[in-house]
């Protein structure tokens, strides 16, 4: 309490029962805790929903031998995952079949690859030739696993036109 | 009785009083089983409904603010509020319709069950073998149709009667939170029956929500900021469209959504209170247009209320704001209780009509059961966002995303910048130069849409303008920034915006300009709903009729 306050007091003959401003302190701080907690409190509840670990199946995929697929300029689809095999001289390439616009499944036309779903293009190398598909079809890391098969690992990306030289 | 107790006007003063008991000499009534036995159904209606037929002026306002579900009335209604014209119901059509969503919807809960091996047998068994269970279904997908139209057009008639204005801004902004919880309620209820058009359609919403990273991508900074990533996870809980996906779409849609929306129309409704009612002219206007009828039958209440001479002090000073109508009386008004109730249940009855009418004649689809190899072709989201999906198509994030973001901040901003309280209550206020920008804007809006849709459908967008050009190799392969940028969308939003701004410039209005760019976007919304639901085929080629699309 201020020397001045007191003097104020004692001139108007009232004492203050509570400082001014020890009561605003107070209730400044009561008010800042509480809405300090209930914001902590609404951040926790806010992390919930957002999934720490992706669920699904694993992103490596089995094939089978590499004899399955053999040498043919058309890209094979693989009806398990959306996903295209290709294996012609150059060697094995795995190409998504998810069109990168919204998610719809493109399907081989002979020229390269087609969505129904908003009329995106694609070359045989899954370049965007028609829009409104902003990037082109990710390609995907393949490998021969120890017991003879083909493993596509779809959720490592290869730059586009890499080859994998399988069996 | 007590004397005192005479004194002291009951509720039910001015209510027909029912007979409760057996009258005495000395005023008292007898208290015996039988008696009580005999006026059990009376003294039961008494206790409940605390009146019977209200008489007088007074007994009709007893009965709406005793009344816990109609008080949200004031006890009078202004006549000019209850042309039909001043509103068209279009508020009531939209609350009258959730209810009857709600209604059938909990019905479909008992035997819906939200898992996507047993989600589209148990909607099967809901069409096929429930009793009345098909009819329920088309009733909760026919009142959701409508609540959305009617949503929709209440917000148009808000617009264009100015009503949004000063004091009511905030009630705006509820109302714009409103449509957007009952899109998001219809779009989360079409995943449910998991069949293909649900599984389709919520792998394009959930992609359009994760289209942010086409900007990112196209800027290269996914690996550290994924706005787009981030919005997808939280909204399918996974990175497919699967069972975690429709257990948080059935949550939102049976209880997060619901409820949100019961919330903000409580607060709606209050505020329309609390805001002195709808919005409308001055009395001495509506009488000079002769909007109001004339002194008689009709309007006993016409006449001025002359306050009181006696009485030299006011409430004013006790309660600010124009809530209460001090030292006003009644003027051109009408009991709430039966005027403006009757009208509302008319409302509430032909919405009814309307959803039970569409659901014997048409069925709510069910398409094949959901299978994520093959899309359905065409893929497309509900009618209503199909305007949206025509944009999308063009570029996911500027159509789907950014675009439809700056229409909601800009209607949310309109009460802000148009800062005048009058005219208010009229349709195209200012008179006549809103019914004349607003004719011209619809004109200039139609065909800004209709040209940058022919020419984008006619020569495509960018890649393939330049063919036998030199242009052709930079044309065919441009850089995805141009394309986000510089899409149909964004040529027509700045179309658009640049058409107001003209107007805002010749005439100095606010209000003015925002009638040219509402009745622009509206234009754009109707034409592109109706390219995206009419001309849009297989692979989203043209067609000018769904007849001519090929066969499968």
């Amino acid at each position: 309490m201020s020397e001045q306050k007191q003097g104020d007091a004692a001139e108007t003959g009232r004492a203050c029962p509570i400082d001014p401003d020890r009561r605003d302190f107070l209730s400044r701080t009561a008010f800042w805790v509480t809405t300090g907690t209930l914001t902590f409190a609404a951040i926790g509840v806010a992390r919930m929903p957002k999934p720490g670990v992706m669920p699904g199946r694993s992103a490596d995929l089995k094939l089978g031998p590499p004899g399955n697929f053999p040498v043919s300029p058309d890209p094979v689809r693989i009806g398990a995952r959306n996903l295209f095999i290709l294996h012609d001289e150059n060697g094995f390439a795995a190409i998504s079949a998810v069109c990168t616009h919204l998610g719809c499944i493109v399907a081989a036309t002979g020229d390269g690859f087609a969505c129904p779903c908003h009329g995106s293009r694609f070359g045989p190398d899954g370049r965007v030739t028609q829009g409104p598909a902003g990037s082109p079809l990710p390609w995907f890391r393949m490998s021969l696993a120890p017991d003879g098969q083909i493993v596509v690992h779809t959720d490592k990306m290869v730059p586009t036109g890499t080859r994998f030289q399988l069996g | 009785m007590n004397p005192q107790q005479q004194d002291i006007p009951s509720v039910g003063a001015d209510l027909e009083q029912e007979t409760t008991g057996v009258p005495q000499p000395d005023g008292r009534e007898e208290e015996t089983l039988t008696g009580g036995l005999r006026r059990l159904w009376p003294n039961f209606r008494q206790a409940t409904f605390r009146s019977g037929r209200a008489r007088t002026g007074r007994g009709r306002a007893l009965k709406v603010f005793a009344n816990l579900f109609l008080h949200i009335h004031s006890t009078r209604t202004h006549l000019y509020s209850l042309r039909f014209w001043t509103t068209a119901g279009l508020g009531i059509a939209a609350a009258a319709s959730f209810v009857v969503a709600a209604v059938t919807g909990v019905l479909l809960m008992i035997y819906y069950t939200p898992s996507t091996a047993l989600a589209y047998q148990s909607i099967k068994d809901i069409h096929y073998t429930v009793p009345t269970g098909r009819f329920i279904r088309n009733l909760h997908r026919w009142s959701a149709h409508i609540m959305v139209i009617a949503a929709l057009l209440h917000a148009v008639r808000v617009f264009f009667t100015g009503a949004y204005r000063r004091p009511r801004e905030f009630n705006w902004l509820i109302g714009l939170a409103l449509l957007a919880v009952t899109l998001g309620l219809s779009f989360t209820g079409y995943l449910l029956p998991w069949d293909q058009l649900a599984y389709w359609a919520a792998t394009i919403g959930s992609n359009i929500a994760g289209s942010p990273r086409e900007l990112t991508d196209a800027l290269g900074v996914t690996q550290h900021f994924d706005p787009g990533g981030f919005l997808r996870h939280l909204l399918l809980g996974a990175d497919y469209v699967g069972q975690p996906a429709l257990t948080r779409f059935y949550l939102l849609h049976v209880m997060v959504l619901p409820l949100a929306l019961v919330g903000l129309m409580g607060i709606h409704f209050w505020r329309i209170r609390k805001d002195g009612g709808l919005a409308r002219p001055s009395d001495a206007q509506l009488r000079a247009e002769g909007l109001l009828p004339h002194p008689g039958r009709a309007n006993p209440t016409a006449t001025v209320f002359e306050p009181g001479p006696k009485k030299t002090y006011g409430l004013m000073a006790l309660v600010r704001g124009r809530t209460p109508p001090v030292g006003k009386g009644p003027e051109n008004t009408a009991p709430s209780w039966p005027r403006a109730l009757r009208a509302e249940m008319a409302v509430a009855m032909t919405v009814l009509a309307i959803c039970m009418l569409l659901s014997l004649l048409a069925d709510a689809p069910l398409k094949e059961i959901a299978n994520p190899q093959i899309p359905e072709n065409p893929a497309k989201a509900p009618w209503y966002f199909l305007g949206v999906q025509e944009l999308v198509s063009y570029s996911a994030f500027m159509g789907g995303l950014l675009l439809p973001g700056l229409v909601v901040l800009g209607l949310a901003l309109i009460p802000f910048l148009d800062r005048k309280t009058e005219p208010a209550g009229r349709w195209f206020v200012p008179r006549p130069h809103g019914r004349r920008v607003f004719v011209r804007s619809l004109i200039v809006g139609t065909l800004l849409v209709v040209g940058i849709e022919a020419l984008a459908i006619r020569l495509g967008w960018i890649r393939g303008w330049g063919r036998g050009t030199a242009m052709e190799p930079w044309l065919a392969n441009p850089p995805q920034l141009l394309i986000i940028f510089v899409n149909p969308a964004t040529v027509l939003a700045a179309l658009y915006a640049a058409w107001s701004l003209w107007i805002y410039r010749r005439t100095r209005s606010t209000r003015l300009a925002a009638i040219a760019l509402f009745t622009c976007i509206l234009a754009g919304f109707v034409v592109l709903t109706w390219i995206g639901t009419v001309n849009r085929g297989p692979n989203w080629h043209f067609y000018w009729s769904p007849g001519d699309w090929p066969a499968h």
